[in-house]
């Protein structure tokens, strides 16, 4: 049985009512359910939460074709198939055919662990519905080997949800929810010191300038969120932009410098390129009048 | 005290069942959410609130629940004292708000500038939380600064210092107002509003492998391989899309564009053609192409059977006698009135929806409307993943009941 542990953690700032959040699933034993905007660090909280309590995290990354069954344990029929083809020994004892899932293992650690089950709304819709019981008792039944795993300590789950689909009513009612913010102007400031020590204030400043208003323009489809500002500031500063660049760069008179980090939809850079255009159009008619 | 916040929060339409409600006592006997206003509401919406799209509902709820208890919590009223905004100092407020009773106020109390000079004086005398009475800034009473209090000229203060995630009263600041689901539009909502109109079936040749099945099988064969394959499942369901293109439609050109690609992914059997205003006896498949001559709009019902799903999407929004009299379409001279058109439709498809893109409040302000309206029978919804989950419902009926809607025809 694997306990992977968290290794080098990255820095997560939290706001308040998230922390509140998390020390209330904590102290209530409940699963803590968190949406928010892509990049906004839903998974990250998991791993950041495992880091403090120095828990064993268990993942379960969920795809359209994730059954709830996949989480609990799966029969390995097909092994056992062949081993009795082959006339193994060991094949009478169904239990060396049960593989145990993300969920067996947490259930089974020795101390209190945290369960990240990531992108629920990725499955099928009856996929929540169908964890109801393990996560309300912590406990599930084997069947082929009629025994009955429980948790030893309830661990801590945390899911994620990127809205693609409703969540059943009967699932809501046993989490709690918290919708993560996208961080303020200081809030963000810090998260950048965090994650990239190496930028300077002044290019800092300049660049959430640019971010923030790139975030006001009307129509844009997909906004940049923390994740992609990180990005670009790294980019910037392996490009050793001087601050000033970005100051004198409004948003009116040209693309931002190197966008593709921040924009990432034609659509948007279209939109960029012609409001540029057109602005220009205008100061240029202005300056002919004159 | 706390059930008359559930009261408010059950009005205000959010579905809050007891459960949730012994969680949040749980929860504060235990010491959560307590000592602190913020950290109560912050609280009491993780245990209450599951969709941010309630969000909004809940922060209005629960200011009105709690503009009478303000002076029960002393945390508040402790940082209200403490800070404040210098926006507050600069900004004179909009006086053409007032009435004139309250504005004949304002100037008995000296215009706003003595107002705030007065301000300014008794800040720098005050040095405790105040609630009540009719002189210090705090909570309540009759002081003209403040909140929650009663005085015609009152300059209201409650704010927080800037920054640090604590300002008071954030229910206030609205900031869910763009989740509220009869608001944002976007088209991963739509997508999962149209989901609902799924009818998975297995379809085709059965050419994927069906695991579950062959294990069982082969043990049922005692150990003889026995592979069973199975067919893709699909979404069955057939719709025919009508949008309505040019003049008050432009307005929603980005909406529909949504609608239709969410639709689209969404959909296997989609068609979309296009009108102006109401369809007549002809449809565009492309809006580009729609002065040209287009299909006959029989042949459109010849084409697609009655098992088809209609949306119809428009904003119903034109003159009364283009739908009721003949020749009163503003493009071409049509024989018959649109709403014979909107009938044979109806009788053609008998699972037919309206979508408007206009909000519901102004429908009734257009006599064009409210004829689409009873034509449609009612099955008129806005164009907002509400209103398209309930259209969703009315298109359903027919999935269950198998096409017993005979009696719509009329």
């Amino acid at each position: 049985m694997s306990t992977p542990r968290v290794g080098t953690p990255r820095p997560y700032i939290t706001t308040d009512a998230l922390q509140q959040a998390v020390d209330a699933a904590l102290l209530l034993e409940r699963p803590l359910l968190i949406k928010g905007e892509p990049g906004t660090g839903k998974t990250e909280l998991a791993h950041d939460v495992a880091h403090r309590l120095g828990a064993p995290l268990h993942t379960w990354h969920i795809k359209s074709t994730t059954r709830a069954q996949h989480g609990l344990y799966e029969y390995d029929a097909v092994s056992r198939l062949r081993d009795s083809q082959l006339g193994e020994a060991r094949v009478a004892d169904i239990g060396h055919y049960i593989v145990p899932g993300v969920l067996w293992d947490a259930f089974r650690s020795d101390e209190r662990a945290v369960v990240l089950i990531d992108e629920i709304d990725k499955a099928d819709l009856e996929f929540p519905n169908d964890l109801l019981q393990e996560l309300d008792r912590m406990s599930f039944h084997v069947h082929e080997t009629r025994e009955t795993i429980s948790a030893r300590h309830r661990p801590l789950i945390i899911i994620t949800s990127n809205d693609e689909k409703e969540l059943p009513d009967a699932f809501l009612r046993r989490c709690f929810f918290h919708y993560i913010d996208f961080p303020d102007r200081p809030t963000l400031a810090r998260i950048v010191e965090a994650h990239r020590p190496g930028v300077g204030p002044e290019l800092l400043s300049a660049a959430l300038e640019v971010f923030f208003d790139l975030r006001e323009v009307q129509g844009i489809r997909k906004k940049p969120s923390t994740s992609e500002l990180l990005d670009w500031l790294k980019l910037l500063v392996a490009d050793d932009l001087p601050p000033e660049a970005l100051a004198a760069g409004d948003l009116r008179s040209a693309l931002p410098y190197l966008h593709g980090a921040l924009l990432k939809n034609e659509q948007d850079v279209h939109l960029f390129e012609r409001l540029v255009f057109l602005n220009r159009r205008r100061e240029a008619d202005a300056k002919r009048q004159r | 005290m706390l059930l008359g916040l559930l009261e408010a929060l059950r009005r205000a339409g959010l579905p809050i069942g007891p459960g949730e409600w012994l969680v949040l006592l749980d929860g504060l006997s235990k010491g959560l959410g307590t000592l602190d206003v913020d950290r109560f509401h912050g609280f009491a919406r993780l245990c209450l609130v599951k969709d941010a799209s309630h969000y909004d509902r809940y922060d209005r709820a629960f200011a009105d629940w709690f503009a009478g208890r303000v002076s029960r919590f002393d945390a508040l009223s402790e940082s209200l004292a403490r800070s404040i905004p210098s926006e507050w100092l600069d900004t004179p407020p909009d006086l053409s708000a007032l009435s004139d009773e309250q504005r004949a106020a304002v100037q008995a109390a000296g215009g706003w500038d003595e107002l705030m000079q007065q301000l300014a004086d008794r800040l720098a005398e005050q040095d405790a939380p105040h609630h009540g009475g009719s002189r210090w800034i705090g909570s309540g009473g009759t002081s003209p600064f403040g909140h929650g209090g009663h005085h015609p000229a009152g300059v209201r203060i409650g704010g927080g210092k800037p920054g640090t995630g604590r300002a008071v009263k954030v229910w206030e600041q609205r900031r869910y107002r763009d989740l509220d689901g009869e608001v944002q539009l976007d088209t991963r909502n739509l997508r999962v509003a149209l989901r609902r109109l799924r009818r998975l079936a297995r379809e085709g040749q059965p050419d994927t492998l069906d695991l579950d099945d062959t294990v069982r099988s082969t043990a049922a064969a005692g150990g003889l391989l026995d592979v069973k394959l199975t067919a893709e499942r699909r979404n069955t369901v057939k719709v025919l899309l009508l949008i309505d293109v040019g003049g008050s439609m432009d307005a929603h050109a980005r909406l529909c564009e949504r609608l239709f690609s969410a639709a689209r992914s969404e959909f296997r059997r989609l068609e979309l053609f296009y009108f102006h205003n109401c369809p007549y006896e002809r449809v565009w498949p492309s809006a580009a192409r729609r002065h040209e001559n287009g299909l006959d709009t029989q042949e459109l019902m010849r084409r697609h059977d009655q098992d088809h799903r209609l949306i119809i999407v428009g904003d119903a929004s034109m003159s009364p006698y283009e739908l009721s009299v003949p020749g009163g379409s503003v493009e071409h001279f049509n024989e018959e009135a649109g709403l014979v058109w909107l009938q044979r439709l109806q009788h053609a498809y008998p699972h037919c929806v309206w979508l408007n893109p206009l909000p519901r409040e102004y429908w009734d302000y257009t006599a064009s409307v409210q004829l689409v309206q009873e034509r449609m029978q009612g099955r008129m919804q806005p164009l907002s993943p509400d209103g398209i989950a309930r259209a969703v419902d009315e298109l359903k009926v027919g999935l269950r009941v198998g096409g017993g809607m005979g009696s719509m025809r009329s």
